[in-house]
């Protein structure tokens, strides 16, 4: 399955594509993106790591580290 | 382990998860802990709250406004720096100025062109020195400075656990153990008029918990990273920590928790550091002049040299 990510620290949006039934702790693992250094949203809710991407989700990676 | 019936948004260190309306109260209590554990804020206080615009310093504002509705003896002021960091500060002091007028709350902001002349992104043209080592030197001395004028009984500040934790492990790497003396939830000394004493409510708190906390509440920003943080030390010793905390979960607690331990003993050991004050400017000064004076100086002779940068 396809899905839409937007990196909020890159300001840019990726596809990236996921063997159905992957969580968000996949997504994040699959991305090279520690799970520590993020929050996950959908729709504008935050979701925890165990839970289950769909196909076509637009998810939002927004990153917890400081500006400086 | 969930909370409720409600969807969970986060997962705590001890496996516990918390859905929104939770999790902002376990948030807020901790916070609340945190003032009462270390004795940071009295009945009566004019309290400096330093914002900058960032998720830290507004989380951190938001939850005193909530303190000082409960207490109204605790009165409180808003401050912010000013770097001269174009892109990235004069966006975020948006941000910090849209906060403080919602919440009913003064903004005093200064800026390194006023104060010192010009600002950061110019330092940087005429001077060969790391970024945030000046930067840093210019903003404890304002903050310094400008709160015994505008009278705070205290400063509090936005850093959190990750920050502490960053303090701590740099100093350990660089062999500077006598600034972590100056670590803590709560630095200084109240009877010391020179310095305003100085408190980290969000002290345990993470970083991933603190943004949790502002985007629940509505008042996470857009990500805005200062262009010079890529080059720091911290920067790194930050990324290693967080790799560490993610293969070892609790790492971050335990290196504040064992510090916290031995602090008194690292307080009282360093405690007879004279401190001496700055002949130009009367601040506070480890020698003849302070360090903000001193790069002043610098800067002043720099400004009509071309940059010549030494590897
Ligand atoms: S990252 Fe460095 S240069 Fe940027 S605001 Fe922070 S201390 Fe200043
Ligand atoms: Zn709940
Ligand atoms: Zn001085």
């Amino acid at each position: 399955m396809q899905i839409n990510v937007f990196f909020d620290r890159e300001n840019k949006e990726k596809t990236i594509n996921l063997d159905l039934n992957s969580s968000v702790k996949d997504l994040l693992t699959k991305m090279n993106i520690n799970p520590v250094t993020v929050i996950v949203s959908r729709d504008s809710n935050i979701i925890t790591e165990d839970e289950k991407i769909n196909d076509n989700d637009k998810i939002k990676l927004i990153s917890v580290i400081s500006g400086g | 382990m969930n909370c409720c019936n409600e969807k969970p948004i986060i997962e705590l260190t001890a496996g516990e998860k918390l859905c929104k309306q939770h999790f902002t109260e376990y948030f807020e209590n901790k916070v609340f802990k945190t003032i009462t554990k270390f004795d940071l804020i009295g009945k009566e206080e004019n309290l400096g709250v330093a914002v900058s615009g960032g998720k830290d310093s507004l989380t951190l504002l938001n939850i005193l406004n909530k303190l000082s509705k409960q207490n109204p003896k605790i009165k409180l002021t808003a401050i912010a720096i000013n770097e001269g960091i174009e892109g990235y500060r004069d966006k975020s002091l948006i941000t910090a100025q849209n906060f403080c007028d919602k919440l009913n709350i003064k903004l005093n902001i200064y800026s390194y062109e006023k104060e010192f002349g010009m600002p950061l992104d110019n330092m940087l043209k005429v001077l060969d020195v790391k970024p945030c080592t000046i930067c840093g030197i210019f903003r404890r001395y304002l903050l310094n400075k400008k709160s015994k004028e505008l009278g705070f009984t205290k400063l509090a500040t936005g850093h959190n656990l990750d920050d502490e934790c960053q303090s701590i492990m740099m100093n350990q790497f660089k062999n500077n153990i006598h600034s972590s003396a100056r670590l803590g939830p709560k630095v200084g000394i109240n009877e010391n008029k020179n310095f305003v004493q100085r408190i980290k409510p969000l002290y345990l708190c993470t970083e991933k918990e603190v943004t949790t906390y502002a985007f629940v509440n509505n008042i996470l920003d857009n990500f805005i990273e200062c262009p010079n943080i890529g080059k720091s030390y911290r920067a790194q010793i930050r990324d290693m920590l967080n790799d560490f905390e993610a293969k070892f979960p609790g790492t971050k607690y335990s290196i504040v928790n064992s510090f916290l331990q031995i602090l008194p003993d690292l307080k009282q050991r360093f405690k007879d550091a004279e401190v001496n004050y700055c002949s130009n400017c009367n601040e506070p000064a480890s020698k003849d002049k302070c360090n903000a004076c001193k790069y002043v100086e610098k800067l002043n002779k720099a400004k009509n040299k071309p940059l010549i940068k030494i590897k």
